[in-house]
């Protein structure tokens, strides 16, 4: 009973914590009048708290607090959008070899496997530099990189109900291959693909800001959280906030998704028992 | 009867493993095969005429065509493969570095030991940190200390590793002066000594997911049938855990390195550009600003095979020890 509680308690807090984030983002403008890009050059790496600047200015006079919250829509706008894409192609590939199994997952498994065999940075680097910096280089990116988590788990999913008494059924009703998918197998798979999708946007946000950080993500002067705490490590022995702030942001973040993520699980394993 | 039973199991087993060593040792070779694939491919991705970008804007038309003949990129793309394949397969080279001259094989060598030593470090201390805190997790069952272990994965997640990287430099390089804010310092006390932070920095985000993962198998094993009848059989509880337990957990232990190494590898490039050590990331992102096509190419396709060697490596002892072992 206070089991039950606690794990509704957590889906809870992580709405309410990815709630307040997508306020931020999409109130941004009524949140703060000030401009992301507007330098005030006589107020320099002031500390926070200081002449109007809530969270203080970088070392061209631009407000942080601005920065932070026009950041946070940046970001997380590619967030979710990046994701769309390899969720469904991911899943779709992880169910057609889970369900045909011989030839289609060797393949597949195999595809997996090469991509896999890349450190997971290294490749996100090299198409990053290869398409070209940017959000459409991230794009690509992670149409590329980002189905493979997806394809694993509804693969894992999808071969153990390739055996289930509903799909033996179906097939014994004559329903075409398409068909069993559609409206057997993907309704099970649905909600492992979404549990995974909390985590991985966690993992997708990091690695934008990675890309930021390396100088080959969003490409500037849009202000993102990751060229933040780039241009902020120069000054981190005068002004460690600068890095600091915007790396909390991207923990915060993760924190939220990841208690969703949990919650959402339970919410279902619930449901399933 | 007995006895026979006991051979054909013994045989059984020698069975399973070479007929699993066969099959991943084909597929080990075909997706390095695909890898080296997949690098041309990513590789020729990147827009424009390469030859253009090397000369600048203002090269002349005699010289751009010079230099796409001295890249080879004038050739019909089938034919560029058979020609990077035949590189690699006859000088395991892949073309000379643009900027530097010299054979791109040679400038990852030159570079590979720094960069070898700081993951084989984070490794170490991975492998340290989380065979102590799952064990002592899984020992404690749910007190506090284990509810802590279960809890950190959620905020490590989000935590960009460059990040992690700039907060240590912050805490233990400017706040307390216990080690250098970057750099590499001479002989080989002075590279442990650089490489600590460095190193700690690549494995903190590495150990939370693999802790939880390691203790929820220990867990299993410790309460496991057998672990339950040594127990009641009054063998002393430190003979169970060290003969029975830790070599039960063995083997799932490994596959999990095996799984992150990639990941250890992929941190390793970013952390040394937090911390300015002119290792293979470097080099890489030194590359990629020069558009030193060859190098990039060079440093994708060592990394890749590297990765797929040690985890062929890893996956081979697991079977050695249990050939029944899964994937």
């Amino acid at each position: 009973m206070r089991e039950k509680r606690i794990r509704k308690k957590t889906l809870m807090i992580g709405m309410i914590m990815m709630g307040l984030l997508a306020a931020l983002a999409v109130l941004a403008p009524l949140i703060c009048s000030c401009d992301p890009l507007e330098q005030d050059l006589y107020n320099v790496l002031k500390a926070p708290g200081s002449s109007g600047h809530l969270l203080g200015t970088d070392q061209l006079g631009r407000d942080i607090l601005a920065r932070l919250l026009y950041a946070g829509r940046t970001d997380l706008a590619v967030m979710v959008l990046a994701e769309i894409i390899p969720f469904f192609t991911g899943t779709f590939l992880g169910m057609v070899s889970g369900y045909f199994g011989g030839r289609a997952e060797w393949v597949i498994t195999l595809v997996t496997d090469t991509f896999i065999a890349f450190p997971y940075y290294l490749l996100v680097i090299v198409v990053a530099f290869a398409t070209g910096a940017g959000i459409h280089g991230i794009f690509i990116t992670f149409m590329l990189v980002g189905w493979l988590v997806y394809a694993r788990v509804a693969r894992g999913v999808t071969s153990s109900l390739r055996r289930s008494e509903w799909v033996e059924a179906a097939k014994i009703m004559g329903y075409s291959d398409l068909r069993i998918l559609v409206t057997e197998v993907f309704p099970n798979v649905l909600p492992q693909a979404v549990v995974v999708l909390m985590t991985d946007m966690a993992a997708l946000l990091v690695s934008i800001v990675t890309l930021g950080y390396l100088g080959i993500g969003i490409t500037p002067p849009t202000p993102d959280w990751g060229m933040m705490i780039s241009e902020g490590q120069s000054f981190v022995t005068t002004a460690w906030w600068l890095s600091v702030l915007p790396g909390l942001m991207v923990v915060y973040t993760g924190i939220a998704l990841s208690l969703l993520g949990d919650g959402l699980a339970d919410f279902w394993r619930r449901d399933s028992v | 009867m007995n006895e026979q039973s006991g051979i054909t199991e013994q045989d059984f087993r020698k069975k399973i493993f070479w007929k699993w060593l066969r099959s991943a040792f084909l597929r080990s070779l075909l997706v390095i095969f695909f890898v080296m694939i997949a690098v041309f491919f990513i590789i020729r991705l990147v827009p424009g005429d390469p030859a253009v970008m090397i000369l600048g804007e203002h090269a002349t038309e005699d010289s751009i065509e010079a230099m796409r003949e001295q890249l080879g990129v004038n050739l019909p793309v089938s034919q560029q493969f058979l020609r990077f394949l035949s590189n690699i397969f006859r000088h395991g080279d892949t073309g000379d570095s643009l900027k530097y001259g010299i054979s791109s094989r040679e400038m990852v060598l030159r570079f590979a030991p720094v960069s070898l030593s700081l993951a084989g470090f984070a490794m170490v201390i991975t492998v340290i940190v989380t065979v102590l805190l799952s064990f002592l997790a899984a020992t404690h069952k749910d007190g506090i200390f284990d509810h802590i272990v279960r809890v950190i994965p959620a905020f490590t997640q989000g935590m960009p590793v460059f990040w992690i990287g700039l907060l240590f430099i912050l805490l233990f390089a400017v706040h307390w002066r216990i080690f250098p804010v970057g750099g590499m310092k001479e002989g080989p006390f002075g590279l442990l000594y650089s490489l600590t932070l460095p190193a700690i920095t690549v494995s903190f985000g590495q150990i939370p997911p693999l802790v939880r993962s390691l203790r929820e198998r220990l867990v299993e094993v410790l309460n496991a049938d057998f672990v339950i009848t040594l127990k009641a059989a009054r063998i002393p509880s430190r003979r169970i855990f060290f003969g029975h337990v830790l070599r039960n957990a063995f083997v799932p232990t490994l596959m999990l390195f095996s799984v992150n190494l990639s990941y250890l590898i992929g941190g390793t490039l970013v952390v040394e550009q937090v911390f300015g050590i002119r290792g293979v990331g470097k080099l890489l992102f030194e590359a990629i600003s020069n558009r030193d096509f060859p190098l990039v190419q060079a440093i994708a396709l060592y990394c890749a095979v590297f990765v797929v060697i040690i985890s062929f490596l890893t996956d081979l002892i697991a079977h050695w020890a249990d050939p029944g072992t899964e994937a």
